[in-house]
Parts: C-alpha cells; sequence; structure tokens
C-alpha cells in the first residue's frame, strides 16, 4: 500500500517521487526523459514553452509546473502528444531566425535536440523572419535575440544563480522578447561576466561568449553521436 | 509454376536547384559508386546531372534543392512541382530558407543598393534591370510556402546516406526512415 502513496505511472512505468516534486523533476531524477526546454533542475520552473506536456489522468498539463500525485496516470510519449510538441517546437524555430548550418551553437544546441528527438524534419509553417536587435556591446558576451525562444532560463539564472538580475522578458504574446537590465538596456552597461550561469544555461545560440566557438568539430559536439534523451537516462 | 516475373517499373528521378549552392548535389554525388547501382533503378530525368532543362511529362521522385529567391525559382518549382509524383525538399535552403534567407533582415532595396550602388570599388554604379535577369522576390521563402511537399531531406547539405535511404525506400515502396545521425538541420 504505501508504495503506490508516492508512486505514479509514466507510460505504465512505475515513478516514485517525494512530497512536492513535479512530475518532471520526480521523472527525470528516475532516469525518464520527458522534453523540456525552459525548464532546468537548478531553478523554478516558468512553464511557458509546454514541450514538456504530459496528459495527467486524461488531462494536459506542463510536467514541469504539474505536482507529482499519487496514482496518477501520466502519458508522455503518447502519438498526439509527441506531434504536438513537435508542433511547438517548429513554431519555436519559424518564430525566431535559425540558420543552424551556421550556429555557432549547432550540435550543442537543445532547441535543436529536442527537435531531434521529436523527430522534427521540416518546419512545415510559414517563416516570420522577424527582424530583432542584436547586443552585441559587451566585450566578451553576445545577445543574439534571432535565437531566442523566451525561455526566461538566463533570466532566473542571472536572477538567482548570479545575484545579478540582469534579465527581463517584456512585450506580450508575440511581441515578447529578452531585455537586459541596464540604463542603456545594452549588456556593456552591465556587470555580466563570462562565467555567469545565465550564459551556460541558455539552451539556444542566443546568449554566447564572444571568441569561442566551433570549438568541437562535427561529429564530436553534444548531440552528434548522442540523442538528448541518453543524455538524462544516464545521468541520474 | 509460372509466378508473373513482372519487374517493378523503373522510377523516373529528376533533380534542380533554385537558391542555393549545389552542396546538396555534390553531397548526393558522394553516393560513389553506388550511382552506378542507382542508374540501373532508376531513370534520371531534368537534372544540371544528365542537362535535361524540362521534366518529362510524368517523373516520380522530384529532389529540389534551395529556396525561392526570384521569380524564376517559383516559375520553375511550380512546374517541377507539376511534373513529379512525389517532390522531395533537400537542404536546409529548399526546407527553411537557409543562408540566402539571412538578407530577410534587410529590405530587398538596401541590399541591391548595399551591392551595386554603395560598395566600394563599383564602376558606374547602378541597380541591374536587364529584363533577361529574373526580378528578385522580397523575401527569401521556402519551398514549403509555395508548393506542397511529400519528403524532405535535413541538412546543410544532407549526407549522402540520407539521398540512399530516401531514394532505395521509395524504389522498394516504403517509407524512408532516416537514422537519427544522418537529420541533422547543419
Ligand atoms: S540556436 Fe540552435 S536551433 Fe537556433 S540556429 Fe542555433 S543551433 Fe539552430
Ligand atoms: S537568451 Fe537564452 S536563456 Fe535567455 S530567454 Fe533567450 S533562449 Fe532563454
Ligand atoms: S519545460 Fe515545461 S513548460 Fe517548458
Amino acid at each position: 500500500m504505501s508504495e503506490t502513496k508516492n508512486t505514479f505511472t509514466l507510460d505504465g512505468q512505475p515513478v516514485v517521487f517525494e512530497a512536492g516534486q513535479t512530475i518532471m523533476n520526480a521523472a527525470l531524477a528516475a532516469g525518464h526523459y520527458i522534453p523540456h526546454l525552459c525548464h532546468h533542475r537548478e531553478f523554478k520552473p516558468h512553464g511557458s514553452c509546454k514541450v514538456c506536456t504530459v496528459r495527467v489522468n486524461g488531462w494536459l498539463s506542463a510536467s514541469c509546473t504539474t505536482p507529482a500525485s499519487a496514482g496518477a496516470k501520466v502519458e508522455s510519449e503518447a502519438p498526439d502528444i509527441q506531434e504536438a510538441r513537435r508542433r511547438i517546437v517548429q513554431m519555436l524555430f519559424i518564430e525566431g531566425n535559425h540558420f543552424c548550418p551556421f550556429c555557432v551553437k549547432s550540435g550543442n544546441c537543445q532547441l535543436q535536440a529536442v527537435a531531434y528527438h521529436l523527430g522534427m524534419e521540416d518546419t512545415s509553417l510559414p517563416h516570420r523572419f522577424p527582424s530583432r536587435a542584436m547586443d552585441a556591446s559587451h566585450p566578451d558576451v553576445v545577445l543574439d535575440r534571432d535565437r531566442c525562444i523566451n525561455c526566461s532560463l538566463c533570466v532566473r539564472a542571472s536572477r538567482d544563480a548570479d545575484g545579478k538580475d540582469l534579465f527581463g522578458l517584456s512585450g506580450r504574446g508575440i511581441d515578447t522578447h529578452l531585455v537586459v537590465n541596464s540604463s542603456t538596456g545594452l549588456l556593456k552597461d552591465t556587470n555580466i561576466d563570462a562565467n555567469d550561469r545565465a550564459i551556460q544555461v541558455c539552451p539556444t545560440g542566443a546568449l554566447l561568449v564572444k571568441r569561442r566557438g566551433y570549438e568541437q568539430p562535427i561529429g564530436e559536439r553534444r548531440f552528434d553521436a548522442q540523442a538528448i534523451e541518453c543524455e538524462f537516462e544516464s545521468k541520474y | 509454376m509460372n509466378a508473373p516475373t513482372e519487374q517493378p517499373a523503373r522510377l523516373t528521378v529528376a533533380t534542380c536547384s533554385l537558391a542555393g549552392c549545389f552542396g546538396c548535389h555534390m553531397s548526393f554525388l558522394d553516393v560513389d559508386e553506388r550511382i552506378v547501382e542507382l542508374a540501373q533503378l532508376v531513370t534520371f530525368d531534368r537534372s544540371p546531372l544528365t542537362d535535361v532543362k524540362h521534366c518529362s511529362e510524368r517523373v516520380d521522385v522530384g529532389l529540389i534543392e534551395g529556396g525561392l529567391c526570384n521569380v524564376e525559382n517559383v516559375e520553375v518549382l511550380r512546374e517541377f512541382r507539376a511534373s513529379c509524383r512525389y517532390l522531395v525538399a533537400v537542404g536546409s535552403c529548399a526546407i527553411t530558407g537557409g543562408v540566402p534567407a539571412v538578407r530577410n533582415k534587410f529590405t530587398l532595396e538596401s541590399c541591391l543598393r548595399e551591392a551595386y550602388i554603395d560598395a566600394p570599388g563599383i564602376d558606374n554604379p547602378h541597380i541591374p534591370c536587364d529584363p533577361e535577369i529574373p526580378l528578385l522576390l522580397n523575401k527569401v521563402r521556402p519551398i514549403h510556402e509555395v508548393v506542397r511537399v511529400d519528403y524532405v531531406l535535413p541538412g546543410c547539405p544532407p549526407p549522402a546516406e540520407a539521398f540512399w535511404e530516401l531514394l532505395t525506400a521509395l524504389i522498394a515502396g516504403r517509407e524512408p526512415e532516416l537514422a537519427y545521425e544522418h537529420r541533422r538541420f547543419d
């Protein structure tokens, strides 16, 4: 009896959780991968990208913000859920400007890796080709908003890990964009440092350290040989 | 005992390049000596490889490299689509616009100005307007925004193995399935 008290099933497999844990954190801790982009286990969940959507007892909800509950039936890899996730990731691609062929982050990018995981091969929607401001004002750090997916991980990391509070999301809906907390709105007028956690947690090539790029040859990058789910399944 | 020895019909394959760099075609040729095997299984139709300029009435598989940057690209794409049973978008440019779409951040006028008027060392600066030169589109577009696409081969360029898998699958009448390492966006 006490076994079912703190257990839910994920695609039929039992997952034990601790009181207060989200479905996402319990699943990851047990070595089950649920695709995600705005989630990072070190930071408070934001629940915005919806890539981590699962079906809990018949209802769709974001697994990174939904508390685990005893006896819940959680579906993650159902074909319709995977299809919806693929659509979400396609929307993230066409919403910004993602030129993977020459992007410094390519091969190490989580947006790309999640797309691969979901079997996404094309974008299939009309591309927006938006015009977004690049901030290359800082000597060591560059912010390329073309690749930003507004996941807010840098916002949380800068505030909660670096203690600097250098970023924020501004605007609503399709106009949401990342802003820099300085008098000019530029990185050069902040105390950002190339070693800041905010830069390390960016899942895409939006926040990068200058003069570092293409360090590993193609074939040896993070997601070249190993899919993103393998990383999570082996890490815990 | 007289089982019919019916030969499956040979597939006809056409290829063409729009706003691309021909890298996808070069990568296709990386199937190396297997091209001989392929030539025994399929008939090549319109292609820069055969120098045939227009498709026969019915083509089975049409591979398109490159996106749409001018009106001629659109015309060729529409003609190609109309001739091909299966249209395959090959490579980043066909699928997303690719490197040529970097110009989409700027107005067409400012691109032309930069290239033909303001760039250093230009003699007789003027924007070319010969009727022989196809008009540029305001934005570079991926091909799925204009025609229906049946299959895609991602990559810049897609590896030879991806071409091989696609064609051998279609010849065998099964759905192509690209291995993890053969479906890349770069
Ligand atoms: S950030 Fe990722 S998805 Fe975007 S262009 Fe770079 S590698 Fe591609
Ligand atoms: S810069 Fe990176 S971490 Fe920050 S919101 Fe954009 S994608 Fe997320
Ligand atoms: S990872 Fe859960 S909403 Fe983004």
